[in-house]
């Protein structure tokens, strides 16, 4: 409860703070400080792997209760949501930007209550709350006028969840006690056939949000206009929630239709590795290099998922953790390097190394840990996503694994043209303080990659839960 | 604490100071602290040469559990035994020489701490790759290595062509990485593990079919062509010279592409199992060994001759894996570590003496100038030439040798790159040293100098070295059994075929081999120190193809690079924008449609209203009647 009360109230005071990026970061934090003081695994039991409630309250008569309940899964999602908020707070060093930092604390109560929605009617509603805010974002503080791509994204993902509504609503009607609740909903044993319909509307809001190839087209105009704090909220986290959705919601609830959709979406999501890698390595604006890249990472993380074994699921998501926090930190620098010097174009750029120590370091750190170089945090979920595409067909995995090729092309072709190189003309260095969280990320990039076994043990026992769950109630063998 | 995680805590220390703290350390003492680091390493692991030697299982940590994937445990564990401690040797060895070297050569360098911290970093990840009792550390030092080599090969960022050739390394390697991503997925997937300890045993008691063996082998392979630039992924390596010349010595000749080798050799059971595998090391061996020694005949920059010849000799070794001799290989590799290190300091010796000229054309006549460099040079070329009693003539023999008794073609091919190795060596020498000096106004003859004694020092150990390294493993026909044979002796788990040929065809391969050094010498002083070479002189012909590479980059360009960069672009053009994302923009006109259509039907108008109610109620009705 404190997790959706706590930033809405923050996103009201931070009204007054006319822009202080401290006062804004303080108040950013308060989540991650209630996260880890009343949720971390010392107070909750995340062994047990079992979705505790810890708030369930009737809210529209009987039929939609307000319950949330946490797991491991929530918890490190929590966890991604809440560290990387301050951060991207932090970053918003402009005062013409006056609503930008309500509007994402607003995101983060939305956010929080997506990863907790135990019913799936709240589900639906967080899963709408958290887009408002990022609508706004994008169409006001855009670099350009945005109209059209930002309405286009609002449609579009709107749509597909409408899907998700549809279905939500059918199972219910099939509900015996007429209620939204997770276990109600997933009680139901659907016919194959009916199981496909109601896969599809699940599908559909998460294909598009994670996003999917081909429903990815909304993403790269998206990330590439919208402010560097609306690609990272985005890319950080929001696109979690349709892989969180596939894991949490489809599966249970219309596990039936996954021998179905199985191979339509391992097959999609690996053309989407190597098409996004492929376009990637040609892009010349380094926002929308980075767009393309995600889309190829979420692509490996997507076919990891639907391959249904326990090294799937745990690399998935310990590489949505990683994902996340690399991504950010790659807007983040481009965002300073574009605010500092010419712009985000190879062209504009180069030499910039030469002034700027700390930041080209830190820079680099990301670079490498996105291309999961080995003892950074890119490697153990690449490595076990990997493995699991393995096990599930060895052809898939000499494509999916071009991505250690593609990636390491186009990510240190971004690091050559910007970083190195002989500088244009003499250049200022970056301010200090403003890498204060790349520091952090890049202490996230290394500990992670050297000790990732203790982060998948927060999870991993509400991996086996669901696997087992979805193997004894629907049929399905992982 | 646990003597592996001294010897790897070393030259950490020595990275994170260095990188932390480089900026704002006196310039004198970042190199000194850099050849510390890596020197306490190989006392450390010198000292327990007699513990390995008296229990061959070695010293074993196991640090914690870095990944636990449903069965499949993957720990962070170490394993000094004495294949590890051999390499180990050879790295911290030739590495503090060569660090030694770094002082004086990077002195007038912007950034020396910069360059010690990555050649720190570099000394650690080769130690995780031969110290790591698993495929997963094999493939944390594999990696990381190839991040260092990224990064010393770029080392002069400001340089957009030296930019290019680091990322052109790093990506050709992870070309190679996949295979052995691969290979190790097949590892795990089959023998449930991926512990040297676990999966090597189990492959010798029979447990897995042949084609699976072949099929792990043959990725690893893949991995191995990567880091050692085989055939077709060696012209990294060329290209690699971009870097500092200490880089080259360390990482592009004595170490990191021997990486190579170390695997196929701590895997020998596994290539011992599968003859299929042997033949495609074999395969690629020879072609490499080859091409390399005919493209080293027509280069003109001095460190480009060493690059090509270091891929041959990588060659040399992978024929001698090839045919099951693996001491014999790592024999090779070591004496090669000797003899290449020294022929590249020397050669950055020269580079430093003659102010930054690599082009051998624009050089001659040093030898009065630099006696030191001179004969310290002489003494690697005879070396890597097979001159009689040298390093170089033993190890190289006996490759030919085993060779020999496998295939008199694959020998005569083999024999050929020898022949080879030593023209092109001495045409390097001869243009150097001897003759006139050919260099322009812009450096006088009267300013090349020689080097200080900590460029000269390593020169004269690596030297020595190069001259006694022969007595690391001896032939029959003088000793009993080799020493590096006897070491390695309990390491590995399959037998290993001992080849004694008999006096006579002894007498004859060790006759074939003076022959081919002479050979060598004769013709190259013939041809470039009686006949002389000039500058200005077009190339043309063979030589032309020969002086470009065979034309292999640009061959790649246009097959694979170009194409890739083509379909990259019409995805994006067409695909992508167009298509996928004008189809979307489709819509509007569609949905545009269909609301003007349906506007018309809110006309404001009573009547139609009422009509539309009767046909709505008169419908309603007949379905109900009809269905109800």
């Amino acid at each position: 409860m404190e997790l959706i009360i706590i930033p809405v109230v923050a996103a009201l005071l931070s009204i007054f703070t006319k822009g202080n990026r401290w006062l804004n970061t303080i108040l950013a934090t308060a989540g991650l400080g209630v996260l880890l003081l009343k949720f971390g695994p010392s107070n909750m039991d995340y062994q047990s792997g079992q979705w505790v409630s810890i708030v369930d309250v009737p809210w529209l008569s009987d039929v939609v209760h307000f319950h949330l309940g946490l797991d491991g899964i929530s918890y490190l999602l929590l966890l991604l949501t809440n560290i990387l908020l301050p951060l991207i707070v932090f970053s918003v060093n402009d005062h013409r930007k006056p609503s930008l930092v309500p509007l994402a604390l607003v995101m983060q109560a939305g956010l929080n209550g997506v990863f907790m929605a135990k019913d799936g009617l709240m589900f639906y509603l967080f899963w709408e709350l958290a887009m408002i805010p990022i609508y706004f974002i994008t169409l006001i503080y855009a670099e350009r006028d945005n109209f059209v791509t930002t309405v286009r994204f609002f449609i579009y993902t709107f749509i597909g969840s409408l899907g998700m509504l549809a279905s939500l609503i059918y199972l219910y009607t099939k509900t015996p006690d007429a209620s939204f609740a997770f276990e109600s909903l997933m009680s139901i044993n659907l016919g194959y056939t009916e199981s496909i319909w109601v896969g599809a509307g699940f599908l559909l809001a998460f294909a598009v949000k994670i996003p999917l190839f081909p429903f990815h087209t909304w993403q790269p105009n998206t990330y590439t206009y919208a402010p560097a704090q609306g690609s990272m909220l985005l890319s950080g986290i929001m696109l979690k929630m349709g892989l969180y959705g596939l894991i949490r919601w489809y599966m249970p609830l219309a596990g039936e239709s996954i021998p179905f959709y199985q191979p339509i979406i391992i097959t999609l999501a690996v053309i989407g590795i190597v098409y996004g890698a492929l376009i990637a390595m040609r892009q010349e604006d380094m926002k929308r290099l980075v767009a393309y890249s995600s889309l190829s990472h979420v692509g490996l993380i997507a076919a990891g998922i639907m391959t249904m074994t326990e090294t799937g699921m745990n690399g998935a998501l310990l590489q949505m953790f990683v994902h996340g926090v690399n991504v950010v930190g790659l807007f983040m620098a481009i965002d300073l390097i574009q605010q500092t010097y010419r712009g985000r174009h190879f062209a504009e750029l180069g030499g910039l190394a030469k002034v700027n120590r700390w930041f080209t370091i830190l820079f680099f750190l990301i670079i490498i840990g996105t291309a999961a170089a080995p003892l950074t945090n890119g490697f153990p979920g690449e490595f076990m996503l990997l493995k699991s595409i393995f096990d599930y067909d060895t052809t898939y995995v000499v494509f999916a694994g071009l991505t250690i090729i593609l990636c390491a092309v186009y990510m240190l072709r971004m690091f050559q043209f910007s970083m190195l190189g002989e500088p244009q003309e003499e250049n200022k260095p970056i301010a200090l303080v403003n890498t204060l969280p790349l520091v952090v990320i890049a202490i996230m990039v290394i500990v992670i990659g050297i000790f990732p076994q203790w982060f998948i043990e927060i999870f991993e026992p509400a991996v086996k839960n669901i696997l087992t769950t979805i193997s004894n109630t629907k049929g399905v063998m992982s | 604490m646990n003597p592996i995680a001294l010897i790897l805590a070393f030259p950490l220390l020595g990275f994170l100071i260095n990188g932390l703290l480089g900026p704002k350390l006196p310039k004198s003492i970042v190199g000194w602290l850099g050849s510390i680091a890596v020197f306490a390493s190989f006392i450390l692991a010198v000292s327990k040469w007699s513990l390995i030697l008296a229990d061959a299982k070695g010293i074993n940590w196991n640090a914690y559990t870095f990944l636990q994937i449903e069965q499949l445990t993957l720990n962070v564990s170490f394993t000094l035994d004495r294949l590890s401690l051999w390499m180990t040797l050879i790295i911290t060895g030739i590495g503090s020489l060569i660090h030694l070297y770094s002082i004086s050569y990077m002195d007038h360098d912007e950034q020396p701490a910069k360059f010690f911290a990555y050649l720190n970093l570099f000394i650690f990840s080769m130690l995780l790759l031969v110290l790591g009792s698993n495929f997963l550390m094999l493939f944390f030092g594999w990696e990381g290595v190839g991040l260092c080599s990224y990064l010393l090969i770029g080392f002069w960022y400001t340089n957009k062509d030296f930019g290019h050739a680091a990322r052109k390394a790093f990506v050709m390697n992870r070309i190679g990485d996949l295979g052995l991503l691969l290979g190790m997925y097949l590892i795990a997937s089959n023998y449930g593990s991926l512990e040297y300890a676990e999966v090597l045993p189990s492959m010798a008691q029979g447990n897995g079919s042949v084609s699976l063996l072949t099929g792990i082998a043959v990725l690893l392979f893949i991995g191995a062509i990567g880091k050692s630039a085989q055939v077709p992924l060696f012209t990294w390596l060329p290209d690699a010279m971009a870097g500092p010349t200490p880089v080259s010595a360390l990482i592009h000749a004595a170490t990191m592409v021997t990486a190579g080798i170390y695997l196929v050799v701590r895997t020998q059971a596994l290539f011992f199992l599968s003859p299929a595998a042997r033949t495609v090391v074999l395969v690629i061996g020879v072609l490499t060994a080859l091409i390399a020694a005919v493209i080293a005949l027509r280069q003109n920059d001095i460190k480009k001759v060493l690059a090509y010849s270091t891929v041959s000799q990588l060659g040399f070794m992978f024929v001698a894996l090839g045919v099951g001799a693996y001491t014999t290989a790592l024999f090779h590799v070591t004496t090669h570590a000797f003899f290449k290190a020294l022929l590249f300091l020397g050669a950055g010796s020269v580079i430093h003496g003659v102010h930054d000229e690599q082009d051998m054309r624009y050089m001659g006549g040093l030898k009065s100038k630099m006696p030191v460099t001179y004969w310290t040079l002489l003494i690697g070329t005879l070396a890597i030439s097979g001159f009689p009693m040298l390093s170089g003539f033993f190890s190289k023999d006996e490759i030919l040798a085993n060779v020999f008794h496998h295939s008199a073609l694959v020998y005569g091919i083999m024999a050929f790159a020898a022949l080879l190795t030593s023209v092109y060596m001495f045409r390097l020498f001869f243009l150097t040293f001897h003759g006139e000096y050919r260099g322009t106004e812009k450096l006088e003859f009267d300013k090349v100098h020689e080097s200080n004694w900590k460029m000269t020092t390593p020169l004269l150990v690596l030297a020595l070295l190069s001259v006694l390294g022969g007595l690391l493993n001896l032939p029959h026909y003088i000793s009993h059994e080799g020493f590096l044979s006897a070491w390695l002796k309990p390491t590995y788990i399959m037998f290993e075929e001992v080849i004694h040929a008999d006096m006579t065809t002894e007498i004859l391969l060790i006759s074939m081999a003076v022959l081919i050094f002479l050979v060598g010498f004769v013709y190259s002083r013939q041809r470039y120190l009686v006949k002389g070479v000039s500058p200005e002189v077009e190339t043309k012909g063979v030589a032309k193809w020969l002086q470009n590479k065979l034309y292999i980059d640009e061959f790649y360009n246009l097959v694979v690079v170009k194409p890739l960069e083509v379909l990259g672009d019409i995805l994006f053009a067409l695909f992508d924008t167009l298509l996928l994302y004008g189809l979307t923009f489709a819509v509007h006109p569609v949905l545009r449609w269909v609301g003007g259509r349906n506007r018309k039907i809110q006309n404001g108008n009573i009547e139609f209203y009422l009509l539309y109610m009767v046909v709505a109620i008169a419908i309603l009705l007949g379905v109900n009647l009809l269905f109800v």
